[in-house]
This record gives C-alpha cells, structure tokens and sequence, in this order.
C-alpha cells in the first residue's frame, strides 16, 4: 500500500501558483527524489508534507495529500502530531545552540521523555543510526557548533531519528557540504530507508541517480514526469525529462 | 600615467576628510581620558585624609556636617535599593514586550510598536522624576500610609519604568539575532511556539538579554534626576524602600548645588564618589560587553 497519496495538489504564493494539480503517490521504504530546475517547485512540494509551508504568509493550497488515513493538507489538523511522524533535514544544517546530547533529545524531551537513561539509550541509538556516534561518543557534552558541517548534518538527522519518525523529508541536504560528507550522508539515506520512507529534494542528477528508488522531474510547479529511476535517468518518456537530465537546462 | 586632475583633487579632498575624523575621534578619546585622570586624581586626594577602610565600611555618611562621617554605605545600598527595585520593574516588562514584539507580534504591529519603544526611551529623566513625585508617591501612599514623602520604593519604580524600553529594546534585538533556520528547526520537530521561545529563543538569546538586563542595571545605578527628586535626600543606612534615602549620584547633585568650597574636603568627596560610581558601571557596561561577545561566538 502506498504511503502517501498526493491529488490534484495547488499551490499558490498570493496570485503565483507554485504547484499545479501535482499527483504523485510514495511508496513505504522508498527514497523519492524531486529534481528540476531552481524555482520549479521542489521545496514548495516538500514543505506540503510537514506543514512548513503554514509559516509564509499570504499562501493558499487546495487538492489532497493522503497520509495515514487523513488529509494533512487539511487546516484542522494537529500539525505538531504531524511534524513528530514527518522529521526534516534542511538545506544549511541548523543544529541547536546547545550540546550533542540536547540536541538529539531536544524533540523527545519536549514530548515528555524525562528518564535519564531513556533519554541516554535514546540518544546513542540515535546517533548510532545516523552514523555519528563513533565520532562524538567521547564528549557528548560539546556543542552542536563545533561539528564539522557534515557532522552537523548528520547530528541534524539523529535529532529528527530520536523522534521515532515515519517519514523524513531531506530538501537538499549535501548541497553545502564537501563530496566526503555528501558520500557519507548518500550512505546513510540507502541505510535508513530500511525503517523509514525517504523524501529527497537534490540538485544533484547523479545524486538522485545513485540513490533513489524513484524520481519525479518537476518543472515549472507541474510534475513532469515521475517513475523509477533508473527508467527515468535512461529511458525518460518526455524529452524535456531527458534535456533537464543531459543538462542541456537548469 | 599622470593621474588626472579631478582624481588628485579627489585624493587630496579624501585625505583631508581622514585628518578631520581623525582629530574629532582623538579630541573625544582625549577628554574622556582627561576626565578620568582628574577623576581619580582628585580621589586620591580624598583617600589621602580618609581610610578607604572607613569609606567602606562606616555606616554614617555626614561630609558635610560635624562630626564628619564618610562611610559611604548608606549612598552605596541607597542606590542598590534603587538598582534593585527598577530591575524587578524593568526586567519582567522589558523581557516580556521583547518576547512579544519578537516572536508573537504581528510584522505590522513591531513596525509601529517598535519605534515608540525607541521614542519612550528618550523621554527625559525629569519628567519621571515628578510623575514618581506626583503619581507614584501618592498612590503608594494610599496603601502604605507610613511611606515618607520621598522614598526610595517610589524612585525605584520610576526608574524602572524608565529603562523598561531599553531592556525591550535590547533584548529584542538578541532574540531577532537568533537565526529562523533555529526556529524552523525547531518546529519541523512537532515544538509549539511556547516550547521555541522557551527552549530555543530564549536559550539562544540568553548572552543578549543577560548584556542589556545589566546595561539596564548600570543605567539605573548612574540614573540622577528621577532619584534627586522623588528619593529624599537623607543618606541613612536602610534597607526599608519606604524610607528616604540618598544615592551616589543624589549625593552629587546635591553637592554641587551647594556653596561647598573648592579643595575642601567636602569638596572632594564628588570626586570619590564619582570615581566609584565610573567603576561600578564600568564594570558592568564591561562585563555585558564581554557576554555579547561570548554570544556572537556561540551563535557563529
Ligand atoms: N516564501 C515565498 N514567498 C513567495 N514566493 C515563494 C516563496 N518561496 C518560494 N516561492 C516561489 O515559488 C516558486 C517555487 O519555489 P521553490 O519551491 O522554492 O522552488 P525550488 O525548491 O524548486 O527551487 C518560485 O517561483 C519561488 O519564487
Ligand atoms: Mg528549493
């Protein structure tokens, strides 16, 4: 059964519609890429998913996106219930001001989770999960800021990881990191979308290329086409797929 | 080649503009550090006729009448008591219009509400001082009839009143330093806007606010009219805020208004006092200045 369900999906910014009649369905333990030039809607589209969109002013949508038997596009919802089942990874990392160990917790906590060595147990199976426990295990207590970018990244991901997540929303996450960490980071997304269903926004072709399961090319706020990825990247159906994949625009 | 003419003109016009803010920055520097060389000067005279023992641990403060007392303790929790009760004031106020005015406000509302702030902290002492005198004192009065006349509860509510837009203003801007990718940050992981401003904000913030509460306190220790008016003018040892009182800079404008000799004695216990009422908010303008510091470095 799929895991989320998109219909006729419209989003408009005031009078500009950044997202028109979007359809799409995501599948459970898959890595969903959304590529296509900038401004074309990506992170719009993403934003729908957790609700971040309800922070910019003056926005309207309309249509459906069915998840866990409800429309999360619906204003009445409890996004905070929301935004606990459906973690996101940002752009620029955006660690906490406060130590590792808080940081990771930081979510849990503010949903009650106040036993010592839960929170412990909590925090280094976390951290194990996004691959940066070996590198912080010895001084748990230092901050967030003195990670490299990379790690941060990663420190970023245990945090949204600790809240038990079912679906995670990356909108560009390697594009302000160097190749090693962006490698490190692929890994990590092929490695988690074993427990959890990937959405991925990347700038990057061969990125989508070399680990998501399916990929959607998004031009102008219309889907273009969407389908496996590797039939995409070899065989796309619409040419204006393959002139945006040969990098003939964008 | 020859540079041509207007660019030499333009190069000699520039350099004459760097003598000319040169010498308005170094005339400035000069007199602040003249002003403090006599301040300290003239204070070593003074401590040449009293212990600094006695200065700081006599509780009888009477220069100007016999037997003469310097024990400058009575002025010293005078003007804590004041420093004290207009923090209690301004600090609650002050950190919550800035919590309001930084993350509930409406972009519209701190548009407008932001510049009367501004507007509020330019209203002259004076007028404090008689609304201590003339509002303030009367309406404590009404609840506390054993108040006096001038006392230092009034003073102090009044100063605080007065900086309350300084500590808004200030703390604002720490808290609008705070970068949104935190807030989002925060939010993308189910917090409400209770749990950002609480855990995320204000954490975040805390260098910034903790420099302006103390830029707040050392404004408060340095404020003259409001006291001089509504405090009172007797120097006695107490910690009772419905008493008169006198502080520090009370005591100097007092002084100076009278016909105290020149090189007396008396005289020179402005400058003492003087000298260490520039410590105590140099101190404090020092440590707040080093706090923020500590902020931009942990912010990044
Ligand atoms: N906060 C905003 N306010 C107004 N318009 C916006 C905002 N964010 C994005 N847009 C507009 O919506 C369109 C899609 O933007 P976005 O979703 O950020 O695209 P992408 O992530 O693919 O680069 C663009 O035309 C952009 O200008
Ligand atoms: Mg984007």
């Amino acid at each position: 059964m799929s895991k989320i369900i998109v219909e006729d999906l419209n989003f408009y910014y005031g009078d500009v519609q950044a997202l028109k009649d979007v359809n799409m369905t995501i599948e459970p333990n898959e890595i969903t890429a959304l590529i296509g030039p900038s401004g074309c809607g990506k992170s719009t589209f993403l934003r729908a998913f957790n609700r971040m969109n309800d922070f910019i002013k003056n926005t309207s949508v309309d249509g459906s996106i069915i998840y866990d038997g409800m429309n999360i596009v619906d204003k009445d919802i409890d996004v905070v219930e929301l935004r606990m089942k459906v973690g996101m990874v940002f752009q620029k990392p955006n660690p906490l001001p406060k130590s590792i160990f808080e940081n990771v917790i930081y979510g849990p906590k503010r949903h009650g989770l106040k036993k010592k060595h839960l929170q412990k147990e909590l925090v280094e199976s976390s951290l194990k999960q996004a691959a940066l426990w070996e590198e912080v295990k010895e001084d748990l207590n230092k901050s967030g800021f003195e990670l490299s970018g990379g790690q941060q990244q990663r420190l970023c991901i245990a945090r949204c990881l600790s809240m038990k997540p079912d679906i995670l929303l990356f909108d560009e996450p390697t594009s302000a990191l160097d190749p090693i960490s962006t490698m490190k980071i692929e890994d990590l997304l092929v490695q988690l979308k074993e427990h959890y269903t990937i959405i991925i926004v990347t700038h990057s072709m061969h990125q989508a290329a070399r680990i998501s399961d399916k990929t959607a090319f998004f031009l102008n706020g219309e889907v273009i086409e969407m389908g496996e990825t590797g039939e995409i990247f070899s065989n796309a159906k619409d040419n204006r797929t393959e002139r945006y994949i040969s990098g003939k625009f964008g | 080649m020859e540079p041509s003419k207007t660019r030499k003109r333009a190069l000699h016009i520039e350099n004459i503009a760097k003598r000319t803010v040169f010498l308005f920055s170094s005339i400035s520097v000069l007199t602040t550090a003249i002003v403090v060389y006599i301040l300290f000067s003239e204070s070593f005279i003074f401590f040449k006729e009293v212990s600094i023992v006695e200065f700081f641990t006599s509780t009888k403060w009477s220069p100007t009448l016999r037997p003469q007392n310097f024990g400058v303790l009575p002025l010293l929790t005078g003007t804590l008591m004041i420093a004290i009760g207009a923090s209690l004031i301004a600090i609650p106020f002050g950190l919550g219009s800035a919590i309001y005015l930084s993350e509930y406000a409406p972009k519209k509302v701190r548009k407008i509400l932001k510049p009367i702030l501004e507007i509020l902290a330019g209203i002259p002492s004076i007028v404090y001082g008689f609304f201590a005198l003339t509002v303030i004192t009367p309406l404590i009065r009404v609840f506390l009839p054993q108040t006096q006349i001038f006392n230092a509860l009034s003073a102090s509510i009044a100063v605080g009143i007065m900086i309350i837009p300084m500590v808004a203003s200030l703390s604002e801007d720490a808290m609008m330093a705070v970068p949104d990718s935190l807030r989002k940050g925060a939010y993308a992981l189910g917090s409400t806007q209770l749990d950002v401003v609480l855990k995320v904000v204000l954490p975040a913030a805390i260098s910034g606010i903790g420099s302006a509460f103390i830029l707040a306190i050392s404004r408060a220790i340095g404020e003259t009219m409001i006291v001089a008016i509504a405090a009172g003018q007797s120097p006695t040892f107490t910690l009772n805020p419905l008493n008169s009182i006198q502080t520090m800079t009370g005591f100097m404008v007092n002084i100076s208004l009278g016909d105290i000799q020149h090189g007396t004695i008396e005289y020179q216990t402005l400058f003492a006092i003087g000298g260490l009422l520039f410590f105590m908010t140099l101190s404090l303008n020092i440590l707040a200045r080093w706090i923020v510091k500590k902020q931009k470095e942990k912010l990044g």
